[in-house]
């Protein structure tokens, strides 16, 4: 098994081919997306496949150490023009091509008039323990 | 095996242990050790009298631990030199072990954690669990946290508005997961009640009692939230309801106002509301004034504009509101609110998507846009 990391993009990633912002589609259509993320992450549960997910607010600061005995340096918030991470899943698949699959499975979920969206995932494998057996 | 009652003896069999001569974080420990003992023993065997079996048990296993101690002798001198436990009718342990849990020197997350291991009698793995954190780090949390009470005197009376707020943040951190923090909130509250007369106790009690009665109304099938005002109220518990109104109303007999009392009157007046429309909106502002000058949150002066507007009007809301901090949480959501029921769906609109994305959590964030997307969609259509 090896785990990836799903990273969805509030920006930074390419446009997605259906492009709506999602206060100009119907309730009927949220409801419609919402259930497909939820019915996503429970199928994972029960394949056994899911580990996390995890949403993120919009807003956030950069931070650095600027020396002893000085309080950190903050930079934000978010310019328009940086990438910026929504949420993410954790999976534990036995491919790589199982992840790809899941990936593109997630990004189908539907927007505006129930088409899918299409919507750029990152997907990240993790650098795993080294393994017992190395012979 | 009747959990129930093993974890409403966990503070009596500690408190034993303490006034034996017990170090608290060890005997803390010792009753953890014997909860675990029980939940294996006690279903094929039960004991004829639980209490006295789990004081046995612990109180052997905190003997074990100061011999098995490299510090032997020192711990067993401070035992022998313990004053006999004699009678201290005065003094109530219980009481003692809440008022510890919350000792203002503990955070806030550390209170939380030591008040539902050491009096609610939860696992160290079911804190974890409630609180999706790992379970090695809730045990460091707890042992970090009996490590900064240990000097603490255990027959000094603490400050009872303490200990409401943890059981407060116990209360309202709805996390997920197979502990019903909720429920074990007021199970806490409750015996909390039971031993101290407190008008703020009882305010607490009732505001926990009338807000859990609508927990099946809150949330639609689909996981979604329901607003109040849309809710089933069929569904609300009246039961729950009914003891807390009965509750507050014998607290607010005793004339000491306090800001629990307060919240749990504005909750009472919901509860009364046989539909949305009857809410008596004009006594609920009077509560929020009340309460405004009782504590002085900004989060008070926010859900009075929101009263303000469904009493006088969305205009004296949106008026109420203008007199506030817009960077406060919820700030958008209410001014969309209020500008919507003004008749301007275009602004409300805008506001409900911009509220979406400063959201604190998922289920208002969904909530929120479904919102936007309704005026949107009103508006196209």
């Amino acid at each position: 098994m090896a785990k990836y990391l799903l990273l969805k993009h509030y920006r930074g990633a390419p446009a997605p081919v259906n492009n709506v912002p999602m206060d100009r589609w119907t309730p009927e259509e949220v409801s419609a997306h919402i259930q497909y993320m939820r019915d996503f992450a429970a199928k994972l549960e029960s394949t056994g496949e899911f580990v996390d997910a995890q949403a993120l607010a919009p807003e956030g600061t950069f931070v650095r150490y600027d020396g002893e005995g000085r309080p950190p340096v903050t930079d934000g918030p978010f310019a328009e023009t940086k990438d910026l991470i929504a949420g993410w899943m954790v999976i534990d698949v036995d491919s790589h091509e199982r992840a790809v699959e899941l990936a593109g499975e997630l990004s189908a979920a539907p927007g505006a008039g129930g088409e899918p969206i299409h919507e750029w995932l990152e997907l990240r494998p993790f650098l795993s323990m080294p393994p017992t057996v190395t012979e | 095996m009747d959990e129930a009652l093993l974890r409403s003896l966990t503070p009596g069999v500690l408190t034993v242990l303490v006034r034996r001569g017990a170090d608290f974080a060890e005997a803390e420990d010792a009753v953890q050790d014997a909860l675990v003992e029980a939940v294996r023993a006690w279903p094929a065997d039960p004991p004829r009298d639980p209490k006295g079996w789990l004081v046995t048990v612990a109180w052997r296993k905190f003997l074990d631990a100061a011999r098995a101690d490299t510090a032997r002798r020192r711990r067993e001198d401070q035992v022998d030199e313990e004053p006999p436990p004699g009678p201290a009718p005065d003094v109530d342990d219980t009481l003692q072990l809440y008022f510890l849990c919350a000792h203002p020197s503990l955070t806030p997350a550390s209170a939380v954690a030591l008040t539902l291991r050491a009096v609610g009698g939860l696992t160290t793995r079911r804190i974890a669990q409630a609180y999706l954190v790992p379970e090695a780090t809730m045990a460091q949390r707890i042992s970090r946290a009996k490590r900064t009470v240990a000097g603490v005197r255990f027959d000094r009376p603490g400050e009872v508005a303490t200990v409401l707020r943890v059981l407060y943040l116990v209360f309202n951190e709805g996390y997920s997961g197979d502990v019903d923090l909720a429920a074990e909130a007021i199970r806490l509250t409750r015996q909390l009640a039971a031993r101290i007369d407190h008008p703020e106790v009882a305010g607490l009690l009732a505001l926990m009692l009338l807000h859990h009665a609508r927990r099946a109304a809150r949330t639609a099938p689909d996981g979604s939230l329901v607003p109040l005002a849309e809710q089933d109220r069929g569904r609300w518990d009246t039961a729950s309801i009914a003891e807390g109104v009965a509750v507050l109303q014998a607290a607010l007999a005793r004339d000491r106002l306090g800001e629990f009392q307060a919240q749990a009157a504005i909750a009472a007046l919901h509860a009364d509301a046989p539909r949305a429309e009857e809410t008596d909106w004009v006594q609920i502002v009077e509560w929020y004034d009340e309460l405004a000058r009782l504590t002085d949150s900004p989060v008070v002066r926010l859900n009075r504009a929101v009263a303000v507007g469904e009493a006088d009007g969305p205009r004296a809301g949106l008026a109420a509101l203008a007199a506030l901090d817009d960077s406060l949480p919820r700030h958008t959501a209410v001014a969309a609110y209020l500008h919507e029921r003004d008749g301007d769906l275009a602004l409300a609109a805008r506001l409900y998507a911009e509220a979406a994305h400063r959201a604190p959590n998922l289920a208002e964030r969904d909530h929120l846009t479904r919102q936007a997307a309704r005026l949107n969609a009103l508006r196209a259509g």
